[in-house]
This record gives C-alpha cells, structure tokens and sequence, in this order.
C-alpha cells in the first residue's frame, strides 16, 4: 500500500514536473517565433485592429490613455476628475473630434503594450520620443519637451554624474531614465520601482541617494518638499513628448497633428502651461523652455 | 495628524468606489471558480490517464506561472494573438478564475482523496452504486473539509486583485495611489494614512471571511459531533 502510494505519488510529480518543463520549452519556442508573428499580426490587423478616426467619431467615445498619478501632467484631483497638462489637451482633442473620452489609467511600463493591443486609441502620457519606441508605435508632432533631471536631498546633493558612481539611483520602470543610465552609465546602480509614488518615498525614505526622471517632473517634486534639490537639471539628449497612436494609425496620426498645428496658431499649449504647469513650477521654469507650440521645436 | 485630506472632495467615496471594484473582480473569480473548481477535483480524481495528464498540465501550467503574468497573458496576450480585446476587469476574472479553478480543483482533489476507504466500504456494503456513494457520501465530506484552505483562496484572489492597476483597472490601491499623488505635495504623510486606510479596506473584507470559515468550521464538527452521538 505505502509502496503503491509513494510510487504514485512519484509518477504524478515527475509528470507535473514534466509538463512544466514542457510548457516552458513551448513558450520559448512561442517567444522566438513572436517577432514573425507580430509583422504577420500587423499587416493582418491594419484596418481591424486599431479604430480609424471616422470609427472613433461614430462610437462616440474616444480611448486616451493618460497616467491618474502623475501631477501635473496626469492626475486624478479629489473630486475623482482627471487633470493635467497631458489631460487638458487630451480633453480638447475630444472636444474637436465631437466625442466623449474614455479615461484608461496608464504606468510607465504598459504605455506601449496598450497601444500596441490596442486597448486605447491614443496615448498621451508624458510619453518621452524615442526610436525604440518609434518602432512599436507612431508619434506624433511633439507638445512638449525635456531633459533629464536628477534630484537629490539638500545634505548630499549630487550636481554631476560622477557623483553617482557607487551610490544608488533610483529610477522608475519604462522611463528614459532607466534606460539611458543603463546604457551611458552602467557604473551606477539603479535601484528600480514600478511607480513613481513608491520611486518617491524610497528617495525620502533614503532608500536610494539620488532619483532621476524628466526634468519637468523632478522640478516640480523638489519645490514642494523642502530639503530636496535638483542638483542636475539637464541630462542626456533633448526629448520631445508626443501623443502617440497604433503603428499604422495614419488617419488619427493625421489628425493629432493638424490639431497640434491648429493650436499652435492660439498658443492652446502656453494657456495649457499657465494653467496646469506654472502653479507647480512657479518662477523656476521658463515655459518656453518646455512648451512646444504647433509641433515646432 | 496631517490626514484631513482622507476626508476632502470625493475622497472616502473613491477609496469605497476602488473597493467595490476590488470586491466586483473577486467575486465573480470566486464564484466561477468553485463549481470549476469542483468539476476539476472530481475529475482529477477519476482514473483516466489522459485526462489526469491533461489536469495536472493545466494545474502545473497554471502554478509554475506568477499571477501577473497570466493576467498580461490573458489581458494583452488575447488581444495580440487572437484578436480578442478584453476590457480590465474581465481580463482580470478571466485570470483569477483560471488561477482558482487550478488551486481548488487541486484542493478537491486532496480532499477527496483524503476521505477514509471505510467510507466507501460502508456505502457499498448498503447498497449503493459507486455513482451513489460518490454524491452522497464521499463528496459531501471532502467538500465540507474543504471550507478552511477554500476560504483561504478566496482571500489570497480578493488580495491579489491589486495587481490589476497594472492593466489599467482603477481598483483600491490604484485609487490609494491616485490620492497619495494628488496630495504628496501638501500632506507629506498621506502614502502613510493611505496605505493605512487601504490595510483597514482589506482587512475589512478579508477577517468577516476568515470568521466564517472558522464558524463553518465550528459548526461542522458540531454536526459531526452530534451525528455521532445518534
């Protein structure tokens, strides 16, 4: 009896075992093939995946994906009403296109598989331009640009990034940060959180020396907690920050950015800055250093 | 104590409103999960060898993989692979209940398996068929065995579900993070009330659900205590 039992006892594991192995040998194989199968998919899918402008006008609700934690460019406000740079915007786009928006709150990290299964229409989520995601989706005319900024407490500041060789820096999954200190700086250590509420409290809670993001966003932090400074203000390359749409979204691309053009010509972006972006910043950021009108850098 | 702005605009309603949704994702996991659940363990335990190999595939598929994975799977995977778009929140059921029906087939099946041979002795010694004694003997007793690891599940799915602010479901903790945010400037406290405040949603849910288990735990060997003595 024990004997039968513990023999199978032994066959059901060794074939859970097995079968485990087995499924991870299939998703590998599943992994290789993947990039084939996701050209196949898009030429497949143009048309049927993502919705056309003139689908979207008929549905009557257009799908933005835009961070609810990031003020000032997307938040939620205590009534439970999205607000923000990114967010007024994205309200007027809906406006001009005669539709309803229907909010999907967004992180760093899911910004491009959003779009790319076509859960939203448009993403405007501080997205940062960058060519390797210039492959997986299609941006538009630029509505605001940035650096990198480094923001450090007051009693160890870190004005350079010689600085950080050794220390930890603390970066936000999916951003250009992360990226760009991986590939230019591998000699720092990165100390990486999912989002960027808990990026924060590990800098206040010391658990990092340093925490780097877009400029804009670690200016605004560091006004309103005493104690921090940004040391540095402008790192690595300019960028540009886009709405960006499916790959192959021609007529919405289209019409994102004769909407840019048109605003551009009512300074739309300048009022937008005024009214979501200079009661965080106050005097320590020049709008024209960071507004882009009608797609013109 | 700095916490004033827990109860400023629409703030309480939102963090219920999150907590609803939390709940909504759960239950209906829950509730599909059980009577798949069931099937499963009843399944597992029949002595085909096909279907076994199929089931614990499926339990192994379903063990060896982290939750989030299997709910990108099923929220981003779908949609990419077979062109079915699913919204947040019935990707996030369609996950859970595919991770609970795995876990509680796997209890039955224990349960099942752990219900004493004399039992079945008995029952055929009376009369009854192997289809009789299943449903009206084995099944009831694994079934009623299985209420502490059952709710014990349920509380891991109702707790897991926080997972789903990472596909876009604004559940309690996406709100909580939304409000952290909102208020980080003025209230440099607020992640702490927060996340408190979260704690208390969770455990308000969660403990009525472990007094009922150790109730219907209680009251079971009550009645056994009580068949006993007749």
């Amino acid at each position: 009896m024990n004997t039968t039992l513990s023999r199978r006892t032994f066959a059901k594991v060794l074939g859970g075992t097995l079968a485990s192995m087995g499924l991870v040998a299939c998703g590998n194989s599943n992994s290789g093939s993947d990039s084939t199968d996701a050209t196949n998919a898009d030429t497949a899918k143009s048309g049927t995946g993502f919705r056309t402008v003139d689908q979207i006008k008929d549905s009557g609700t257009v799908i933005i994906g835009v961070f609810s934690d990031k003020a000032p460019f997307g938040y939620v406000d205590d009534a439970g009403e999205y607000q923000g740079y990114d967010v007024e915007f994205a309200k007027r786009l809906a406006d001009d296109l005669g539709v309803q928006v229907k909010w999907v709150a967004t992180d760093p990290a899911n910004r491009v598989p959003f779009l790319e299964s076509n859960k939203v229409d448009i993403t405007m989520a501080n997205f940062t331009v960058t060519p390797e995601r210039a492959e997986k989706v299609d941006f538009s005319l630029p509505y605001m640009k940035v650096q990198l900024g480094v923001v450090s407490p007051d009693k160890a500041k870190i004005t350079s990034v010689d600085q950080l060789k050794d220390k930890t820096l603390i970066v936000a999954k999916g951003t250009t940060a992360e990226t760009y200190f991986e590939a230019e700086h591998p000699e720092i250590k990165l100390q990486k959180y999912d989002q960027y509420a808990d990026a924060y409290n590990a800098l206040l809670d010391g658990r990092g020396d340093a925490f780097s993001t877009d400029n804009t966003e670690v200016l605004a932090w560091a006004i309103q907690n005493p104690g921090y400074t940004v040391g540095i203000e402008a790192l690595g390359n300019t960028d540009t920050i886009a709405a960006a749409v499916a790959k192959g979204n021609e007529t919405l691309l289209s019409y994102i950015n004769d909407e840019i053009k048109k605003l551009g010509s009512e300074n739309f972006f300048h009022e937008d800055y005024a009214k979501t972006l200079e009661p965080v910043y106050g005097d320590a950021a020049n709008p024209d250093n960071l507004v882009v009108e009608g797609g013109q850098l | 104590m700095g916490a004033e702005f827990l109860f400023q605009g629409a703030t309480i309603e939102r963090l219920l409103g999150g907590l609803l949704v939390t709940m909504r994702i759960s239950l209906f996991s829950v509730a599909f999960s059980i009577p798949l659940g069931i099937v499963m363990g009843v399944l597992f335990t029949r002595k085909n060898r096909v279907l076994h190999v199929i089931l614990s595939f499926y339990l192994n598929f379903i063990r060896v993989m982290p939750q989030l994975v299997l709910l990108f799977l099923v929220f981003f995977g779908s949609a990419t692979s077979i062109g079915i778009n699913f919204s947040g929140e019935v990707a996030s059921v369609i996950a859970f209940t595919l991770w609970g029906t795995a876990e509680l087939g796997d209890l039955v099946r224990a349960a099942i398996e752990a219900t004493p041979r004399q039992q079945y002795w008995s029952a055929y010694v009376l009369g009854l068929s192997r289809r009789q004694t299943f449903r009206h003997v084995i099944l009831p007793q694994a079934l009623r065995s299985m209420i502490p690891p059952c709710v014990n599940l349920i509380t891991r799915i109702v707790k897991t579900t926080s997972l789903c602010m990472l596909i876009g479901v604004v559940e309690v903790v996406r709100v909580g993070q939304q409000i952290i945010d909102f208020n980080r400037f003025e209230y440099p406290y607020a992640a702490l009330w927060t996340y408190a405040v979260l704690g208390l949603l969770y455990f308000a849910v969660c403990w009525p659900l472990s007094r009922l288990a150790r109730w219907l735990e209680a009251n079971n060997s009550l009645r056994r205590r009580h068949r006993e003595r007749h």
